[in-house]
């Protein structure tokens, strides 16, 4: 047996007795999303207008080259990455082109003046995000080093989530959510982005800051609550998200947010009292924000019996209940049905015509794929052996599960509308983009929390050694 | 951190299982609600997207679908639409489905179990589902021939096969034009229908079988039948016909049409009772026969107080109460609460042509499948035997004489003989002119009921030659 130092993590020999890696599972899989994409592609295309076109072959080998480059990428600078991590974007991301090409094709069938196509764009937007994918695992060798930048990303988070409130309308507001960006046509959402830096900024501090956090001062009816002085940042936090909430009239982003800083307080401190004192702070905010604005009485109203304002804020969600009503168990098929009748079908409402067409079995298979999803990035928290990590997996993986919870809740009625897309799924250069790194940090994470670790030495090694490995012979 | 982790981890569970029980209530629990929801479009549009069915009258279509550009892919429309509009009914996005877009819609629709097999086929090749055709019994001289004799009075036709019931007519007027009320426009449906509903009588209704009227004389056939297939009376029999005849229990002398006397003797044979259409004469021979006898005999022909379907819905005819032997007198002569749909006025004369046998009466002929095959072919049915070939017999000689040398003149056919029966209904407006027959009457190929509503004339002036003209149609047609 030799050990020593190398910087080459690849070196592990094969026939060791290092865990499996499992990247032909990786591309097993990977290669069932594709086909399933190329297949649900075909059936469109077949269904909606009765041929095959050209343009399904250069799609699909593009859409085959991405997530060849991604598992080669993988393969050689994450080894060790959970292999279910990639095949469930690609499964979501293959299915959302599918329907927006879908829904493509029925605005021009109804003779749309505006028939642009979106998937295309759409494919050049998650190739994009495969760069950024790409970069990210190149660059960032060691998720820890992220914690050095901590309050430089915090404050590009802030900076990310004010523009829209700070900007005109003009520049800045879509259907009333002010969460936009707007130039040169094209409309960015600087929030998804926001998203990531504050997650790794909360994971940072909370990791630094998780012991005075987590003292108790008294107990009450079972309960450790904190010290008066500690809830500072918890405020801090709450008074953002209803800045959010209130200047740029996005529920989404606020529940989003405040969502994902409560839950990792409460990973990193251990303490359920937090949990209780964000959800009374974010009822009370709420509960002030329904009495004060009108906009939001008129979602919660809506949200409330969409089909008694159907003339008006609940017709999209009525829309939404009929499609998914008539689609029932099994759906219309693909192309069978019309999911072009609900308005933004590919953006915020894909969820809809995911249930029409393909039916609740469709529906759930795709709820359960991100469940697939967020549960490795749990687990690959679970497993991380730096506090950093841990937290920063689980507050990505929860702000998956946070959002897909708040959209699909919103568009089938469980929950007040609000202007969150589905990752991965729905139309949106920003969002897609934004999840491509997320996923990228996650596979970041993983492959570390998986990696054999070292038999000796400081369970921490230090910052600059990163790559480094002890490998056994 | 593991124990919150795990925590969060169940807590993620928990809220994708509250997502997929909310689907499951949307999609199963409350699919059919949501499905049918009146402002869900889907199934309008989906109903659209797949071509329906034609109605098919002598060989052309006189309703089916073609294609659009826009986005209902196919658009109804009716050749000669005010023509055949008492039949086809519309096809409306704001108004739904009317007379046999409605009563044959799951033929049209494809929906209809004998279609089953050719859907299932369809759902596996891929061809697009298209409905299956109905083919009509309607003869296009009839129909046509009908409209323009009722053009510009309020009115119904209804030309019936004697010997099985086939529809060879169904006419009414006013009419409309069923395009107006299918295309793809709801603002120019809406303002079209306003403009129906604003004239006094709604021309959507199909006033052959949806409305009923007083028959007048023309039940006097009814009676009569009641009469010789009783046994006591042959057309022969000689029955009292007052100048006037006072209703038993009231002071209210009956008078006949203008007040004549019907014979200078004060009696007459039945088949001169009917001939001059003598209201004191049926009046007591109703009373005479009594009220049991004149119900059998009506329920026989089908005026039974329940409506039926052809397979369009046709509304009930009925005598009515009867309370006393005034009243039955009254009704006798087709008045009093006595009401019959002209279709029902149809039906009579058609039992009498059969040699007494009722056919039902149909108006579907074949049920086609989109590729012309025949699935369905109707047999025609026996409805009732209101009387025995014999009274049909003697009834025929009467309904000849009517025609011959009686008030029914009008509805002579140069070489043919002709039979039939003249009726002036008093109403709230100017008298309803009736005419019903049949020709030829040794050989009856065709019967109809006229009826002119509030024509002001009577029977024989106003109803008989229309019935003349639509009658000479199918036989010149038949004959070559």
């Amino acid at each position: 047996m030799t050990a020593g130092p190398t910087t080459d993590p690849r070196a592990a020999a094969p026939g060791t007795a290092t865990p499996p890696k499992r990247r032909n599972t990786e591309l097993a899989l990977l290669g069932f999303a594709v086909v399933i994409t190329l297949v649900a592609q075909a059936i469109v295309d077949l269904t909606v207008t009765g041929s095959l076109t050209a343009e399904l072959a250069t799609f699909g080998l593009w859409f085959t080259a991405l997530w060849a480059v991604a598992h080669l990428v993988v393969r050689r600078w994450a080894p060790y990455a959970d292999p279910l991590l990639l095949p469930s974007v690609a499964l979501l991301v293959g299915l959302g082109l599918s329907f927006i090409h879908r829904l493509d094709l029925a605005a021009q069938q109804a003779g749309s003046s505006v028939s642009r196509e979106d998937a295309p764009i759409q494919l050049v937007w998650a190739t994009l995000g495969m760069v950024l994918f790409v970069g990210v695992l190149l660059v960032l060798r060691d998720h820890r080093l992220l914690s050095r930048f901590a309050y430089t990303l915090a404050l590009v988070g802030l900076v990310l989530l004010a523009i829209p409130a700070v900007l005109p309308s003009s520049l800045s507001e879509v259907n009333g959510a002010k969460i936009w960006i707007r130039v040169a046509g094209f409309s960015i959402q600087p929030g998804e982005f926001a998203k990531i830096c504050l997650t790794v900024f909360f994971a940072a501090y909370l990791v630094d800051k998780r012991d005075v956090l987590a003292l108790a001062s008294r107990r009450v009816m079972g309960l450790e609550l904190p010290r008066g002085r500690d809830l500072g940042p918890v405020l801090v936090a709450w008074m953002l998200s209803i800045l959010v909430l209130v200047f740029e009239r996005d529920l989404g982003s606020s529940l989003l947010l405040f969502g994902i800083f409560v839950v990792m307080l409460y990973v990193a401190t251990e303490r359920a009292s937090w949990l209780l004192i964000g959800l009374g702070l974010f009822a009370a905010g709420a509960l002030v924000a329904y009495q004060i604005f009108g906009h939001v009485q008129q979602r919660v109203d809506s949200w409330l019996d969409p089909f008694a304002y159907y003339d008006g804020s609940g017709f999209q969600v009525a829309q939404a209940l009929f499609g998914l009503g008539t689609g029932g168990l099994f759906g219309a098929g693909l192309g069978g049905g019309r999911p072009d009748q609900v308005p933004v079908a590919k953006s915020d409402f894909i969820a809809a015509a995911v249930g029409e067409e393909l039916g609740l079995f469709g529906l759930v298979a795709v709820i359960i794929v991100y469940l697939v999803l967020v549960e490795r990035g749990l687990r690959t928290s679970l497993i991380c052996r730096d506090a950093f990590g841990k937290l920063l997996a689980a507050g990505l993986a929860f702000a998956i599960a946070w959002q897909v919870f708040v959209v699909l809740g919103g568009v089938t009625g469980l929950l007040p509308l609000t202007g969150l897309t589905t990752p991965f799924l729905a139309y949106g250069g920003s969002s897609l983009v934004a999840n491509f790194v997320l996923v990228a940090l996650l596979v970041r994470i993983s492959d570390a929390a998986r990696r054999p670790a070292a038999p000796t030495g400081p369970p921490k090694p230090a910052l600059g050694d990163a790559p480094t490995e002890v490998v056994q012979t | 951190m593991n124990a919150p982790l795990r925590r969060v981890a169940i807590s993620v569970l928990v809220l994708f299982t509250l997502l997929i029980v909310n689907v499951n209530v949307i999609q199963v629990v409350r699919s059919d609600e949501l499905r049918s929801d009146g402002r869900n479009t889907r199934v309008l549009v989906e109903e659209y997207d797949s071509e329906r069915g034609s109605m098919v009258v002598g060989g052309t279509e006189v309703a089916n679908s073609v294609p659009t550009d826009d986005q209902l892919t196919y658009l109804r429309q009716y050749a000669n639409g005010p023509v055949y509009a008492p039949v086809t009914g519309y096809y409306s996005l704001v108004y739904g489905n009317w007379q046999l877009e409605r009563a044959a819609d799951d033929v049209l629709s494809g929906d209809d179990a004998r279609l089953f097999t050719r859907r299932l086929a369809d759902l596996f090749t891929g061809r697009d589902p298209s409905g299956g055709d109905v083919v009509l019994t309607l003869d296009t001289a009839v129909q046509e021939t009908a409209m323009a004799g009722l053009e510009g009075v309020t009115g119904a036709v209804v030309a019936l096969d004697p010997s099985t019931g086939a529809v060879l007519g169904l006419a009414s007027t006013p009419t409309y034009d069923p395009n107006q009320l299918s295309s793809h426009e709801p603002a120019a449906i809406r303002e079209y229908a306003e403009g129906l509903e604003a004239l006094e009588i709604d021309p959507r209704l199909n006033r052959a079988i949806d409305a009923r009227y007083s028959p007048g004389s023309i039940f006097k056939v009814v009676v009569s039948a009641a009469a010789l297939a009783d046994g006591q009376y042959t057309s022969d029999t000689v029955i009292p016909a007052p100048q006037e005849l006072v209703l038993p229990g009231t002071s209210t002398p009956l008078e006949n049409f203008g007040g004549s006397a019907c014979d200078p003797s004060g009696r007459q044979s039945l088949l001169d009772a009917l001939t001059v259409s003598c209201n004191t004469a049926f009046a007591q021979l109703g009373i005479d026969l009594g009220e049991d006898r004149v119900r059998q005999m009506a329920e026989a022909f089908g005026i039974d107080g329940e409506g039926f379907d052809i397979p369009l819905t046709v509304a009930d005819s009925t005598l009515g109460e009867i309370e006393n032997d005034a009243q039955l007198g009254v009704s006798s002569i087709g008045q009093q609460d006595v009401q019959l749909t002209p279709l029902q006025a149809a039906m009579i004369a058609s039992a009498v042509a059969n040699d007494g046998t009722l056919m039902s009466p149909y108006l579907v002929d074949q049920v086609r499948a989109p590729d012309l095959s025949v699935i369905d072919q109707t047999d025609p049915e026996e409805l009732s035997e209101p009387v025995s070939a014999e009274v049909a017999d003697q009834l025929t000689e009467m309904m000849t004489s009517v025609v011959e040398n009686g008030s029914g003149r009008r509805a002579r056919i140069p070489g043919v003989t002709v039979a039939g029966k003249t009726g002036t209904a008093e109403n709230a407006g100017p008298d309803h002119n009736w005419f019903i027959g049949f020709a030829p009457a040794d050989d009856p190929q065709i019967a109809v009921a006229v009826f002119v509503a509030n024509g002001g004339g009577t029977g024989g002036d106003v109803s008989a030659p229309i019935a003349r003209d639509v009658m000479q149609a199918y036989l010149d047609g038949q004959g070559g």
